[in-house]
């Protein structure tokens, strides 16, 4: 069985997660501040993803960034082709993920007490510090949900990436794609084969997320 | 010392125009909620900023409109003393206290100031603890802690006793004092509790619809209100409209009766106040300012009894008048007639 499918889901979900996790964080952290008429707007543009249709998403990716748009053909100077490239999944996952990060992040931002954030002003500490190490753990069940959810979006989607990069064996294709392509050319067993392994990687993030919360429960009633 | 205060800022439906200074002690801002307080000291922080006006600090300048000077809050060194406290939930007692100095980078140094201040505070073994973990009082101390290790050059706090059980709030009161009396620099204490006020702060400034209605001493604030606002926020149960009928008598005419006082009054008197203590039994003409009264209602409260009476001529539209006094020197009969020493009727303009 060739596992590059396994690998290169693994990758383009992880690269996405990290982009995403600092993008939505510093979306959120902006919108919040911005006022309401303008925030309302911005709301509307970076949730979309999440509304349309991934393959609506790929669509509008293949128009700014397919080869002959002015963007792509931009970047093809500098040998970057989005399209058809197995980075190309990382920008698809990372378009479809964001919404839920972003509004998971903002949502939790919300909620935080910004007298802490007067406080520490009051102190003496910088914005800096009062971000990392007070406003983000306050907010860190909030955050690590958005992310453990743009994960699981990122590892799951098919639409946009099916879209913008296709499926080449070996150098474009995901655990998703294989699924359907090995379906669809009556391989059923090689199908399942997959979608176990999908479901392993998906039951073991789900047992992580709530190992990790059982342990931060733990070391919260123990102080 | 002296803290100058002159803000102004709109705030849609309400404005607030404050004016104060102080040089030294506590100052009481005792107000109604809603009165602008809270955003006073929020403008003196550094975490609001007012429109227009001026703040200056032991001769520095931290905000001037005119100069575009706007220092950042961590650049002003006042210290803020939040309502509930504002511990950081993430870090036990001694890290929450170590942030209030964090530009100290002497290691031992830190560490004395730390144990020097944990003592002083009371806070002996609960240095590991997480602040959920500490009881009110405890929370209040350590929050306390970390802004006097911080060394403001002011200190503000906003109902401080608000988040507290009652029973505990007398003795920490008490302890406030005595921790403030070290402290030894301005403190702004925020409160709606005349008694608060009054234990606390040596001078109080009242705020009333975002402007500051009265600035007097303590004793005298509550000797003297000057407005029917501060009349109102020390505890004046008795305040009703009145005109000068001469140079010391007053007439009431909801009340239908005219009231010799013990101070001149002046063109343009509104209203007198009247605290419900200030009444005593007394036979109809038979001392100065003694009238015919009739009882409406009565209310036992631990150690005092509350009447509520009507003078005979009283308007029917008009509020009913309180009366109270310890239980203990309550006549057994409801007096036909209740007198007031003419210095007890407090003019208010």
């Amino acid at each position: 069985m060739d596992w590059y499918p396994l690998w290169n889901s693994l990758r383009i979900a992880a690269i996405s997660s990290v982009l995403v996790f600092f993008a939505g964080i510093a979306a959120a952290y902006y919108a919040a501040r911005l006022p309401r008429a303008v925030k309302g707007l911005l709301d509307v543009v970076l949730t979309l993803p999440m509304v349309l249709p991934p393959t609506v998403c790929g669509y509008f990716l293949l128009l700014i960034f397919g080869t002959r748009r002015p963007l792509g053909a931009w970047l093809a100077q500098f040998g970057i082709r989005f399209v058809m490239n197995w980075y190309g999944g990382v920008l698809a996952a990372a378009v479809v993920s964001f919404p839920l990060m972003y509004r998971t992040a903002r949502g939790a931002f919300e909620s935080f007490d910004e007298t802490l954030a007067h406080a520490g002003q009051t102190l003496g500490l910088s914005n800096t510090y009062i971000f990392w190490r007070i406003r983000m753990p306050a907010c860190r069940q909030g955050i690590l949900a958005g992310a453990v959810l743009a994960f699981a979006r990122a590892l799951g989607e098919y639409g946009a990436t099916s879209m913008l990069i296709g499926y080449t064996p070996g150098r474009t294709a995901t655990i998703s794609t294989t699924v359907y392509q090995l379906w669809r050319t009556n391989d059923e067993a090689g199908a399942m084969r997959w979608v176990l392994v999908n479901l392993a990687i998906s039951a073991a993030v789900l047992l992580a997320v709530n190992l990790l919360e059982d342990r931060q429960r733990k070391k919260a009633v123990k102080r | 010392m002296s803290l100058t205060v002159d803000i102004q800022k709109d705030y849609g439906d309400f404005r607030l125009d404050v004016n104060f200074s102080t040089s030294g002690g506590i100052l009481g801002l005792l107000g109604a909620s809603g009165s602008g307080k809270s955003r006073t000291l929020n403008c003196i922080a550094g975490i609001d900023k007012p429109y227009s006006g001026r703040i200056e600090l032991n001769g520095k300048v931290l905000f001037d409109s005119e100069h575009h000077i706007d220092l950042p809050p961590q650049k002003r060194q006042v210290g803020f003393l939040f309502q509930n406290y504002a511990l950081f939930p993430n870090m036990t007692v001694r890290q929450n206290i170590l942030c209030g100095m964090h530009g100290e980078k002497d290691h031992a140094r830190k560490e004395e100031k730390l144990r020097r201040t944990v003592a002083l505070l009371g806070l002996e073994g609960l240095e590991n603890r997480r602040p959920y973990a500490l009881s009110g009082g405890q929370q209040q101390r350590a929050a306390l802690a970390r802004i006097l290790v911080s060394e403001p050059e002011l200190l503000l706090l906003d109902e401080p006793f608000s988040a507290l059980d009652s029973h505990l709030r007398e003795r920490l009161q008490m302890e406030l004092r005595g921790l403030l009396a070290e402290f030894g620099r301005d403190v702004l204490l925020v409160t709606h509790s005349r008694d608060e006020a009054y234990c606390l702060c040596e001078n109080i400034a009242v705020l009333d619809a975002g402007r500051v209605a009265a600035h007097k001493p303590s004793a005298a604030l509550f000797a003297d209100p000057g407005c029917p606002a501060a009349a109102v926020l020390t505890g004046c149960k008795n305040i009703v409209p009145a005109q000068k009928c001469g140079e010391f008598a007053v007439q009431i005419p909801d009340w239908g009766i005219c009231l010799q006082t013990g101070v001149p009054v002046r063109d343009g008197v509104q209203a007198v106040g009247i605290r419900a203590h200030a009444f005593y039994p007394a036979v109809p003409g038979g001392a100065p300012n003694a009238f015919a009264v009739e009882k409406c209602g009565e209310m036992a409260e631990p150690f005092e009894r509350v009447f509520s009476f009507r003078f005979a001529g009283q308007s029917p539209a008009a509020q009913l008048v309180w009366w109270r006094m310890p239980t203990t020197d309550c006549p057994d009969v409801f007096p036909a007639a209740l007198a007031l020493n003419p210095m007890d009727v407090m003019l208010l303009y």
